[in-house]
């Protein structure tokens, strides 16, 4: 950057104007392109699959941009009205939703249908932050108590849908929040051993069946490989059986030949892993830690605790879903449905992971703004 | 929430703060990413070839591919056994909108019964995803045209087309051929402990009975394999790698089936067998047992009903009477007057004087002759040519059950001739051992004096007379018979020319059979010689005119046991118990080329030479066609004083 001059700086500036942040942009476009690739690799080869995509993109761009343009003391103003407002729309799925995939997500507005639950996951670590934010750092034990409160009735709520892996990154977002803002460690693993005594809870009265069924078959896949350990098992194989190398793009047979489950979705890493090997998967690791990176100099170089504590509840997050993600399809995790951020097909997520993307460029550009 | 408090924040030290936590965050975010590397690399590198394996074994299936079963031609090259296309109907339900709607129109369009349909429906429950059921087995060649016209409004359903076994000469080959019928569950067991399982992974059926039972595993050929790409519902997607199957090697039998077929017009009506053998080869070229029944019933499996009805008919259609005991009866007179002159008991000259009956010395018992006032001094030309008892109950009783049966067994008698058939019957040669071994009595001499005329315990197959009969007509030369005369295997070079290389069937000759004294041969020969072309003689009159010098023997078995003093008469005794017609010949007498043996069941009246000895003469008229054959080195002339047959009872 150093030796690029003036002409650099100029350039710099005029994307500082249009409130886009560069290196992560390109960061973001790399995984958004490896996207289109493999979700024709793993979509049985259907070009409309790709264009509906690309379609998503585009709005999700567009999101990202228009997001970019709002000072995030805005953000700010309105934290406590949208989170009660999530709320709401939160309980009334629960009680007018629409049943999807067994799980009831959707609320239908008339002309449009949306899951309340993915616009939490951008209001919950706005909320948390403007709340944590809201006294000088470190935050104090009554505050961290409180925030927990607040972070955990969305999650009970989204968990009760039931969709587990929403509920689990809604949850993460908070609780970055608290630990960023320098929860002491003391309290940190007073949660930790609470959390753990809350597992057999979980398991008890709040898991549903097939929740069960699903950590069940992580622990062992093989018990019923042609029933629940089906998915886990093929996805080993496609991922094992690409090797250092891969078996090159188009060419994985796990995928190609449909034994892998939720190709384009869910386990597009896997098809990811058998068509690109090892190679592919540092290659894609190390995107994904140049996006983490870049949203954590964002975060600390924010001017104020709200936007830093946002900046960086909302990098770690999209870090979660990498790590979910991957941690699941190669058999480290449980399957919950978490899509591989940016890179699987589905609207939704990426629209949200994108306008979160567009909070952290309005925090990288938005350098001055009124405390 | 409190009101809005006025806070006084230490800026730098909440950065520091907040520099701190981001810094043990992305620690923690570095450690994940190793973490989920490290689990990959498990995976891809060091257990690579495990999910490499897995990855193979989940797309790449091994199709078996039946090889095409070897074809059977008579010694003419006239086609027995060959492989026809059947048409079948197969359902694919997964690729079927509304499975019952479409099996429902498919089946009114076909005219296929609800039967069919039931069937199709309960098979429908068992089967795996992507694997055709079959709806109907055998579609006409009107079906299939109409199916395919229509074949656009049902998706999902096909007509396959498979090859399977097909008869064209049905019952008149299959006592011979056997039929190919589908592998059951016994089958499988058998293919399984045999090791032979993987070779039949395509086939649908195997040999039962006959030659294709006999020669299945020529027949039958190696299994071929497609390597396929397959996806995860099991769809064939793309063929990596062929391997072709060998088909089975062709057989050509020694058989004429144009002679089976005249055998089979002989014996029509009767129940009963023929068969003829090329006596310098041991080659059989007809054998026909009647009543017979169509082996392609069996090949598409055979309704129960079908079946009930051949196994409970009374004509046994089922039972391969070529290779069944019948009691010789005079048939192997010839045979014992050999053992005689063997063991220095006669001579060619030997006289005795007949009377009409036999009595042992001590003995109440009185065995007659068929002919009441006997035949007065015979010597052994007599004997054969009249059939006298008298003569060969005197002969066996001097010679003995045990060198009887001893000579008889050298003949084959009472032993599997080894004809490439399994369902061949040793029948009987009685001798003292087997008496006690099977009824664990003692022999008596009653017993020997019916064994001097073919009866007693004795039974022989009318494939060993022939077998016998060779043996005597070539000196003591004994040939294995047999029906396998040749196999032709398909051979294709590399260069791509493909040719049929055929391998005669050796048969290892046996030992022969010698003779103290080799002119003895010649003194049995000639009186059989003399039994047809001399006037008056037994077999006389059912040879007249014919034109290749033939040779034989009547007989006429007992079947039922007559009382001392009683005469039998056919029309008074039921159909079963009537007298069997049996007969033996052999021509031309210099170089025989055929032998032929006859059994006929229960005939209505009168004996070998009226009942057996036509079928006899049909078979060698049609064998010798034109061709004029005189004897070369004897001539036989027609005694005029020779005493004609006139009684009731014909010669046996």
């Amino acid at each position: 950057m150093r030796s690029s001059g003036q002409d650099q700086q100029k350039v710099h500036t005029l994307w500082q104007r249009l409130h886009i942040d560069i290196p992560l942009l390109l960061g973001l476009f790399t995984l958004l392109a490896l996207g289109l690739f493999l979700v024709y690799s793993a979509g049985g080869q259907d070009i409309a699959v790709v264009y509906r995509k690309a379609r998503s993109i585009g709005v999700a761009l567009l999101g990202m941009f228009i997001v970019a343009q709002i000072p995030p003391l805005v953000y700010r103003k309105w934290a406590v009205p949208v989170f009660v407002l999530g709320l709401l729309m939160l309980v009334s799925v629960l009680l007018f939703g629409h049943v999807g995939k067994g799980a009831q997500r959707w609320l239908d507005l008339g002309f449009i249908k949306f899951q309340p639950s993915e616009i939490m996951k951008l209001i919950v670590p706005i909320m948390i932050a403007w709340f944590v934010s809201q006294d000088s750092l470190p935050v104090k034990i009554s505050t961290v108590v409180q925030a927990f409160a607040l972070v955990l009735l969305p999650t009970l709520l989204i968990a009760k849908q039931p969709d587990l892996g929403t509920s689990l990154l809604i949850a993460s977002s908070g609780i970055f929040v608290i630990f960023l803002a320098g929860a002491s460690w003391k309290l940190i693993s007073a949660c930790v051993g609470l959390a753990s005594a809350f597992v057999p809870i979980l398991w008890m009265f709040l898991m549903k069946p097939y929740q069960k069924q699903r950590v069940m078959t992580f622990l062992n896949p093989e018990q019923d490989p042609l029933g629940s350990g089906y998915h886990i098992i093929q996805s080993k194989i496609a991922i094992g059986s690409g090797g250092i190398e891969g078996k090159g793009w188009l060419q994985g047979t796990q995928s190609q030949l449909e034994f892998l489950p939720e190709r384009h979705t869910d386990f597009i890493f896997s098809v990811f892993s058998e068509e690109f090997g090892l190679i592919g998967v540092a290659a894609l690791l190390a995107v994904y830690l140049f996006v983490v990176m870049r949203g954590l100099w964002i975060a600390v170089n924010a001017q104020h605790a709200f936007t830093k504590l946002l900046a960086g509840s909302l990098t770690l997050t999209f870090f979660v879903y990498v790590f979910v993600n991957i941690g699941m399809v190669s058999g480290l995790l449980p399957v919950v449905g978490v899509p591989l951020p940016l890179v699987s097909y589905g609207g939704t997520s990426m629209v949200t992971l994108m306008l979160g993307f567009g909070i952290l460029m309005a925090i990288s550009t938005h350098r001055r703004f009124h405390v | 929430m409190s009101p809005r408090r006025v806070v006084i924040r230490n800026q730098s030290a909440e950065a520091n703060l907040f520099a701190r936590r981001t810094f043990i965050a992305f620690a923690i975010v570095l450690l994940v990413l190793l973490i989920l590397f490290g689990n990959v690399f498990n995976l891809q590198v060091e257990s690579f070839e495990k999910y490499q394996t897995r990855s193979n074994s989940n797309r790449i299936k091994l199709l078996p591919v039946a090889p095409n079963r070897g074809l059977i031609y008579d010694r003419n090259g006239v086609l027995l056994a060959d492989n026809k296309p059947v048409y079948s109907l197969e359902v694919i339900a997964e690729n079927v909108n509304d499975i019952k709607a479409s099996v429902e129109h498919v089946s009114q369009l076909l005219n296929i019964s609800p039967e069919r349909q039931a069937k199709f429906f309960k098979s429908m429950k068992s089967k795996r995803r992507f694997k055709p059921v079959e709806l109907h087995s055998r579609l006409s060649d009107q079906q299939v045209a109409l199916f395919s016209v229509n074949k656009h409004k049902f998706p999902g359903i096909f007509v396959n087309a498979r090859l399977k076994r097909y008869y064209p000469f049905s019952d008149l080959t299959t006592h011979n051929l056997g039929y190919v019928a589908r592998i059951n569950r016994k089958d499988a067991k058998k293919l399984e402990q045999e090791g032979k399982s993987d070779n039949y992974a395509a086939t649908y059926g195997i040999g039962r009975l006959g030659i294709e039972r006999y020669y299945e595993d020529m027949l039958h050929g190696t299994i071929g394999h497609q390597e396929v790409e397959i996806n995860n519902q099991g769809r064939v997607i793309r063929t990596l790698n062929y391997t072709p199957p060998v088909p089975g090697k062709d057989l050509t039998l020694t058989l004429d089936i144009e002679l089976q077929m005249i055998a089979k017009r002989a014996l029509s009506g009767k129940r009963g067998a023929v068969v003829a053998m090329d006596p310098r080869t041991g080659g059989i070229l007809a054998m026909y047992s009647n009543p017979s029944f169509d082996g392609n019933l069996f090949v598409h499996g055979i309704s129960s009903k079908n079946y009930n009805k051949l196994l409970n008919s009374k004509d046994l259609p089922l039972i391969n009477r070529s290779l069944q005991g019948y009691p010789p009866a005079s048939t192997v007179k010839p045979f014992l007057a050999l053992t005689g002159l063997e063991e220095k008991i006669i001579t060619p000259e030997t006289k005795i004087h007949d009377p009409g009956w036999y009595q042992l010395e001590g003995l109440p018992n009185k065995y007659r002759d068929w002919k009441p006032w006997g035949h007065g001094m015979v010597n052994l030309t007599k004997a054969i040519e009249q059939s006298c008892n008298i003569y060969f109950y005197d002969l066996a009783f001097k010679l003995g059950i045990t060198k009887i049966s001893n000579m008889m067994e050298k003949f084959g008698f009472g032993d599997y001739t080894g004809i490439d058939i399994h369902e061949e019957s040793k029948a009987i040669m009685p001798s003292v051992a087997w008496k006690r071994e099977r009824y664990n009595k003692p022999w008596y001499t009653g017993e020997t004096l019916s064994v001097g005329i073919g009866q007693s315990y004795w039974t022989v197959t009318p494939l060993q007379l022939t077998q016998a009969l060779t043996t005597l007509v070539n000196h003591g030369e004994r040939k294995v018979p047999h029906l396998l005369k040749a196999n032709s295997e398909l051979i294709i070079e590399s260069s791509g020319n493909a040719y049929h290389q055929i391998t005669p069937t050796i048969y290892e000759p046996r030992a022969p059979l010698k003779l103290k004294d080799d002119k003895n041969w010649n003194v049995v020969l000639e009186a059989m010689h003399s039994t047809v072309q001399k006037f008056g003689a037994t077999a006389y009159k059912p040879f007249k005119g014919s034109t290749y010098d033939a040779s034989g023997k009547t007989g006429s078995a007992q079947v039922a046991r007559i009382k001392q003093d009683e005469k039998y008469d056919a029309k008074a005794t039921s159909e079963n118990q009537r007298d069997n017609a049996m007969f033996i010949a052999f021509a031309p007498f210099d170089k025989p080329e055929i032998v032929v043996a006859v059994a006929i069941e229960n005939v209505a009246k009168g004996g070998g030479a009226t009942n057996a000895a036509p079928v006899a003469r049909q078979v060698m008229d049609q064998y010798f066609g034109d061709r004029v054959i005189t004897s070369q080195t004897h001539n036989v002339k027609a005694n005029k004083n020779a005493v004609t047959v006139t009684t009731h009872h014909e010669a046996d």
